[in-house]
């Protein structure tokens, strides 16, 4: 693997191998130096085109563990704003010989672009509302230590599917990994043409007994105006998980940042089956696990410039 | 159709179609296929060009001598009547970086055509008859072949407000657009029809509601629901067509619709020809052989206004042509400067070349796998005039030569270098194609000559 531009680009073999790789530093997560130097001398550039806490910070902190420098280049407008196109950004922080770009981008294919314009490995940190593969890989890495399978599973993702690229995502990996997927949320998003990706759709959560995994997704408030929903008090009274809806053996997972109130209430997202902060803190050990796959694993040649730190697995021993 | 050979509905008024004179072909092609479907005309010939005129279709062996004439040997080449496009951007005045009269005529005699119609959607657009006088003077020193320029229907393109489309007229419109935009307002387009009356000239409408193709930057379908990307729905399109075939019915006006791009359109164009509007419309080489699967890759050479559909309704402008609700074929020429397409596909520029693409992606995907015969392709590339009053180009003794020729055996991968145009945002970059335009004569000049052939190198 070179580069992580999408879920759909994964092969199932490829999928498992991030997931066991975050397995292991997952163990190293555990111990008190939770360093190793596997990417010493080595640079990672994030470059963000939207805000984000989570996703920046998680991969910020996984470059870092593995001995890398990083550097992270935050923009507010479109690279168009700014003055600057996309691919003169990238040639000049291509000029610091990085190993990896984390590209986040309001327009999906962005990171596509990018990979053809540079020599680095590209990561697919979110594209419009295209793909995050990396959130889809930290979820169903999540759910494997609470299901052992995903095979056979059924998963209900609710909510704006139109808008989200977790959605695409999650529902990609999910399938690849053998579960059943419906989506389900009002008529006005889910997106037509949906099927074709072999999911099911509902659009009422009359079925969602069935479930063992529900998917929350964020209903951003701009949808009321765009005149997608009525008002988030329809909505919430339609589509909200809450713990009536809630079984007692179904999970609920939920990408983040949670509206309280609205996609859920306050009780579910408290409640022992929430997977949500278990989400967070697989979020940095799986993309540890990807940084590595890409730039250290065992199908990658390694650069001839720069430090080649151990040809054997690295993991555990502190820098 | 009541006009004469340079389209002018009136012997007073400016002629419609301007370029640089040049001097008069002469010329004689050995033992090609010269195939005419108007005259009936499929039979090896030699080709007398005399004078920039047909002067003969003389049996193989038996063309006379010129003094003076360049002497081509046709054998293996098919002979055609050259091709009309009645819709290209040529982008001046005011985005001369992506194309200019010179590149634009040049890249369209490079795939065969003799004349083209040029969109008003320029910067400024062509709402005055200053700016459409200034363009007609830079055709007549720069243009290779006749160019005819619509003029905008609304001020600015606005379209709030008629232009003085009388005055337009005079000065030489060849019909009217807003291409580019659609005419939102259902009452100023009845106005303009009403107009119409008063001023001549088909009106040519890009239709397109925006309200339901808003935010939208691909068809509305499985591929964008599986890329994210906000869709354009095929309806879009297909329901103002028809409120415009009903104001064309109710007001007796001729409109022609641009760019048809998916089933429910080629339908309610079936419907409206039916009950009698006047109505022609076109049909794109893209729409015609490329669908929404080629978006997956996310590649900005792709995305173009109407979108790539999907298969049904490719299938279905394949039928429209074929039983000619669709009445031509139009390229939508639309270059691109390579920064405007070297960012996402959503903020990409809309639009593909396709001048010097356009027969052999038609004749390598539609004719040569049987699909459609090359009569008729060679007629509706040839019929594109029609609306705004050129009569179709013919292969008859007499007739000004008007002529392609064409190696339908010669195949090539089409790259991004070698293009007459300035620019290279061709969709049919990577794919091999056959049938190969070598030389074109436009209104009795040759206007075209691939250098290797003129060479006498075999291609």
């Amino acid at each position: 693997m070179k580069h992580l531009l999408g879920v759909d680009q994964l092969t199932r073999e490829e999928l498992e191998r991030i997931l066991i790789r975050a397995t292991s530093f997952a163990e190293v997560g555990r111990r008190d130096i939770k360093k190793v130097p596997t990417l010493r001398g080595r640079t990672i550039v994030n470059l963000f085109y939207e805000a984000s806490t989570r996703t920046l910070s998680s991969f910020e902190l996984a470059a870092k563990r593995l001995s890398a420098d990083v550097v992270s280049v935050k923009s507010a407008g479109s690279s168009v704003d700014k003055g600057e196109s996309l691919k003169d950004t990238v040639a000049t922080l291509s000029a610091y010989d990085p190993a990896a770009i984390v590209i986040r981008s309001p327009h999906a294919g962005a990171a596509g672009l990018v990979a053809r314009w540079t020599e680095a490995s590209v990561i697919n940190a979110g594209d419009g509302k295209h793909e995050h593969p990396t959130q889809a890989l930290l979820d169903v890495f999540t759910l494997r230590q609470r299901l052992d399978s995903l095979e056979g599973a059924n998963i209900w993702i609710v909510g704006d599917v139109l808008h989200s690229r977790v959605a695409r995502s999650c529902l990609l990996a999910f399938r690849k990994l053998g579960a059943k997927v419906t989506v389900c949320g009002p008529p006005t998003l889910i997106p037509r043409g949906i099927e074709s990706l072999g999911v099911e759709v509902s659009y009422d959560l009359d079925g969602l007994g069935d479930a063992d995994v529900v998917y929350a997704l964020r209903m951003q408030r701009e949808r009321m105006t765009e005149s997608f929903v009525p008002s988030l008090r329809e909505y919430a009274s339609h589509y909200q998980i809450d713990s009536r809806r809630l079984g007692p053996r179904q999970l609920l997972m939920h990408p983040g940042p949670v509206n309280r109130g609205i996609e859920l209430s306050p009780e579910v997202i408290d409640s022992p089956q929430s997977l949500i902060t278990a989400q967070v803190e697989s979020g940095l050990v799986v993309r540890m696990a990807i940084l590595y796959e890409l730039l250290a694993g065992s199908d990658r040649a390694r650069p001839e410039r720069g430090p080649a730190p151990a040809d054997t697995p690295t993991i555990g021993q502190p820098a | 159709m009541n006009v004469s050979a340079n389209g002018a509905s009136k012997g007073a008024e400016a002629p419609r179609l301007i370029s640089r004179p040049g001097p008069p072909a002469n010329l004689i092609v050995r033992g090609a296929r010269l195939v005419d479907p108007r005259t009936k005309l499929d039979a090896t010939r030699d080709l007398v060009v005399r004078d920039g005129e047909i002067a003969e279709l003389a049996e193989p062996g038996g063309a006379p001598e010129i003094e003076g004439a360049e002497v081509v040997d046709g054998e293996g080449l098919l002979a055609l009547p050259a091709f009309i496009d009645p819709h290209v951007h040529l982008r001046v005045p005011g985005q001369e970086h992506k194309e200019d009269l010179e590149t634009g005529t040049r890249s369209a005699a490079a795939g065969g055509y003799c004349a083209v119609i040029a969109m008003a959607n320029t910067a400024p657009p062509i709402d005055s008859a200053a700016v459409l006088g200034s363009v007609r003077d830079r055709a007549e020193r720069e243009a290779s072949i006749p160019v005819g320029f619509v003029a905008n229907v609304t001020r600015a393109m606005g379209g709030a407000e008629l232009t003085e489309m009388a005055e337009l007229r005079e000065v030489g419109a060849i019909g009217f657009s807003d291409d580019g935009l659609p005419i939102a307002n259902a009452r100023v387009l009845r106005r303009a029809l009403q107009y119409q009356r008063l001023a001549g000239g088909v009106i040519a409408l890009h239709e397109e509601d925006p309200d339901l193709s808003a935010g939208g930057v691909m068809h509305e379908g499985d591929v964008s629901a599986a890329l994210g990307m906000a869709g354009v729905p095929s309806v879009s399109e297909s329901t103002l067509i028809a409120r415009d075939c009903s104001l064309a019915l109710y007001e007796d006006a001729p409109i022609h619709v641009q760019h048809l791009s998916a089933r429910t359109s080629v339908e309610e164009i079936a419907r409206a020809k039916a009950a009698g509007v006047r109505v022609t419309c076109e049909a794109t080489p893209h729409h015609l052989t490329l669908t929404e699967d080629a978006v997956r890759s996310l590649d900005p050479r792709f995305k173009m206004n109407p979108p790539l559909r999907a298969e049904d309704d490719r299938q279905a402008l394949i039928e429209g042509l074929g039983d000619g609700t669709i009445d031509c074929v139009a390229t939508d020429h639309a270059p691109h400067a390579a920064e405007e397409k070297e960012v996402p596909f959503e903020e990409a520029a809309w639009g593909v070349t396709g001048l010097e693409t356009a027969f052999a992606a038609l004749y390598s995907e539609l004719v040569l796998p049987g699909v459609l015969p090359l009569e008729l392709l060679i007629e509706r590339m040839t019929c594109g005039g029609e609306p705004f009053g050129i009569e179709p180009p013919r292969l008859e003794k007499g007739a000004l030569a008007n002529i392609t020729l064409i190696d339908p055996e010669l195949s090539w991968t089409v790259g991004e270098e070698g293009y007459e145009s300035r620019s290279y945002n061709n969709c049919f970059g990577g794919r091999e194609l056959t049938g190969r335009v070598l030389m074109t004569v436009a209104a009795g000049c040759v206007a075209f000559r691939q250098r290797s052939f003129a060479m006498g190198v075999a291609p």
